[in-house]
């Protein structure tokens, strides 16, 4: 038989192989995988290659036995990934990813082949295509459940980190693909905590700020479809790695308030489409604003403080968040309150007094606190007065009680309340 | 949302940092303080985003099953001299050269998937010098990439792949050089015959022993009668296999993968 029909048998099995049956049928045949493997490491190419995308149609089946039958291809497709052809690279790539995915026994014979090493070599190479399948057979292999202790530290063993840097922050107009690809992967090392500090030193705060300013001004020039993307994943990691332990001696600082300015582009820009971001950026908005005043100085004097109280009536974790970044403004003192206040923060602070969850709620009676104390003319204005006799609703709440008890007898004025009168206080209630 | 005009402007116009407050700690009942907060993998707050990112890649996995169709130039021929195969897709070729011409020793014309496997080829079966360190130090390299081993043997290397770093026990590309007698004992007896469509006879296994990808001979080779252990023994014993093709089935479109062709599922 010819190999121009052998061909054809195998692409006819390959069609096959996209069903379940078929594919559980195959492996379980005597001999049949050693035969298929025996034709992914032939030598004459489109025969290989047709075999090779066979394995790839198995490596799709979520039944773990298909997986494991493909255990022996494995040193196979390793070996192979130090090849040059871009198609076959990437093709073994997402072969191995899939595997990789689906079978814990998989991932641990991979280990000790050498996967690690093997990519680190892979991601030297200058194929889109090849960097999109190893940017994604990575980002699988760093969300197993023995990443952290079995996979992440190999990771950073290599030069792994450094590419990864190297491929978030260039060509972005040719190839975004590897740039989000390997933005998620940092992300999965990241939040593990595995050895931040070691990230830190190879410079990834600095690429990260940079990228997002890069972002930013790109929203700012033509829509780009998946933006959202590459941005969701870096913002994870500047937030993570900002709250990084101090006793590790990494304690990173951020002080460029064009990155302030980029958040508030990414919030108004997501806020209909995709409003996960607008979490995610008020995350990196608290983290920037809890321990640095230059942030909250420049919300204030860059007029942000609107655009934020517009996220108040949003979903609980934005309202929170919001919240909890107003707070870390006020507690900088009574320059800050003051523009606060002037700024007219109150009336949307009321109106989040009138909502029923209690976080929400104790937030702002936090913020309240912060007001009045550093500021205490700002609780003598009747707007105050009649919020502070709308807290009345929470007294019985266990969890905001005392908060409620400590502000209405602090500041709530006895002969101020009757003559304030219902009406005030229900045209706060009324218009929230 | 409101945000004011000419913002990046505003950055270059010097505004002055408002003045800090001595920090205090928070004063009972309340408890607010400053932190930054961090997430850690399985927090539910990344679930939002974490869905995002999963459909996204079910398109993109999507895209790279749907085959290519690759585009078609008229006929050409490897150059390279002695190889007569013809093609019809610069990717075939590429592939095609890649395989067989690219990692090839220039000594014994076997070809090897990757150069670091060449190398080492090269090494073990045509320096001459190489056999005679071996016989005093460690000098078979273990094959995995970032393993630095070295062993005194080929057969103790291949123990340490397959021990320590799982190897199959005949890997195609670690076979100990063999004296001349003993080449080509591995081909199957028999060619077995195809008449049923779907089924892939052993004869690509005669095809595969003529170029480079020699199996392993492992122990048998003191035995030349002897069959070779290993897979193309049990071959010889396994019957033909056969897959139903359902007759549903429909090609992908041709598809450029990546990230500009992502396609929203509805």
């Amino acid at each position: 038989m010819g190999t121009e029909e052998r061909k054809k048998l195998l692409s006819r099995l390959r069609q096959g192989l996209q069903h379940k049956e078929t594919q559980q049928k195959f492996v379980r045949l005597e001999g049949s995988m050693q035969v298929l493997i025996g034709l992914f490491t032939s030598s004459l190419a489109n025969i290989q290659i047709e075999a090779a995308r066979c394995l790839h149609e198995l490596s799709h089946s979520s039944d773990p036995a298909v997986a494991e039958a493909c255990l022996p291809a494995t040193s196979y497709l390793l070996t192979y990934l130090s090849g040059h052809s871009v198609e076959f690279t990437e093709l073994c790539l997402y072969t191995l990813g899939n595997l990789a995915v689906e079978s814990d026994a998989v991932r641990k014979r991979l280990l000790p082949q050498g996967i690690i090493p093997t990519l680190a070599s892979c991601i030297q190479s200058p194929h889109v295509a090849v960097l999109e399948g190893l940017g994604y057979i990575l980002s699988q292999l760093l969300q197993a459940r023995e990443a952290a202790t079995k996979i992440i530290p190999l990771v950073l063993d290599s030069v792994l980190p450094q590419h990864m840097l190297r491929l978030v922050s260039s060509n972005l107009e040719l190839g975004m693909g590897v740039a989000v690809e390997f933005s998620w992967c940092l992300h999965y090392i990241v939040c593990s905590h595995v050895n931040n500090a070691l990230l830190i030193s190879q410079g990834i705060v600095s690429t990260l700020v940079l990228l997002l300013l890069e972002l930013a001004s790109m929203i700012s020039k033509a829509a780009t479809e998946g933006l959202e993307l590459l941005i969701c994943p870096v913002l994870r990691c500047l937030s993570n790695l900002l709250a990084e332990d101090e006793t590790d001696g990494c304690k990173v600082q951020i002080q460029d308030e064009r990155l302030l300015v980029a958040l508030f582009l990414f919030m108004q820009y997501f806020l209909q489409q995709h409003p996960f971001i607008v979490q995610e950026c008020l995350w990196l908005l608290n983290n920037l604003t809890a321990d640095e005043p230059i942030f909250c100085s420049a919300v204030l004097t860059l007029d942000l403080l609107p655009a934020l109280l517009q996220l108040l009536p949003c979903s609980r974790m934005v309202t929170l968040l919001a919240l909890t970044v107003l707070c870390n403004i006020a507690e900088k003192g009574p320059a800050y309150c003051h523009q606060l206040h002037q700024k007219a923060v109150l009336p949307s602070l009321l109106s989040t007094l009138a909502l029923s969850d209690a976080q929400v709620v104790g937030q702002s009676l936090e913020l309240l606190h912060l007001l009045f104390l550093h500021l205490p003319e700002a609780s003598d204005d009747s707007l105050s007065q009649a919020g502070l006799q709308a807290l009345e609703q929470h007294q019985d709440n266990p969890q905001l009680q005392e908060r409620v008890r400590a502000l209405r007898e602090t500041y709530l004025q006895p002969a101020a309340a009757s003559l304030i009168s219902a009406s005030a206080s229900a045209a706060v209630l009324l218009s929230s | 949302m409101l945000l004011p005009p000419e913002l990046s402007a505003s950055l270059q116009v010097e505004r002055p940092l408002l003045p800090v407050g001595p920090r205090t700690p928070p004063r009972a009942p309340f408890c607010f303080s400053p932190s930054r907060l961090r997430f850690h993998r399985q927090h539910e707050f990344f679930e939002d985003g974490d869905i995002h990112r999963h459909l996204y890649l079910q398109d993109i996995l999507t895209n790279v099953t749907e085959v290519t169709e690759r585009s078609k130039v008229s006929e050409f021929c490897c150059n390279i001299v002695g190889c007569c195969q013809v093609f019809d897709t610069l990717e075939g070729y590429e592939h095609h050269y890649n395989t067989l011409h690219r990692n090839m020793c220039s000594f014994c014309k076997r070809s090897f998937p990757s150069g670091h496997l060449l190398d080492t080829h090269i090494l073990e079966w045509h320096d001459s010098l190489f056999q005679i360190m071996a016989e005093k130090q460690n000098m078979y390299q273990c094959l995995v990439e970032g393993c630095a081993e070295k062993f005194k043997s080929s057969k103790d290397r291949k123990d340490h792949l397959v021990k320590v770093h799982l190897y199959p026990s005949d890997f195609r590309f670690d076979k100990p050089k063999k004296a001349k007698s003993s080449t080509k004992h591995s081909k199957p007896p028999s060619k077995l015959d195809v008449s049923v469509p779907m089924d892939v006879n052993v004869e690509t296994y005669e095809h595969l022993q003529v170029d480079s990808m020699e199996i392993c001979p492992s122990e048998s080779v003191a035995n030349p009668t002897q069959p070779v252990s290993g897979p193309i023994s049990s071959l010889q014993e396994k019957k033909l296999y056969k897959s139903r093709i359902p007759s549903t089935i429909c090609f992908g479109q041709g598809a450029s993968r990546g990230f500009k062709s992502m396609k929203k599922k509805v």
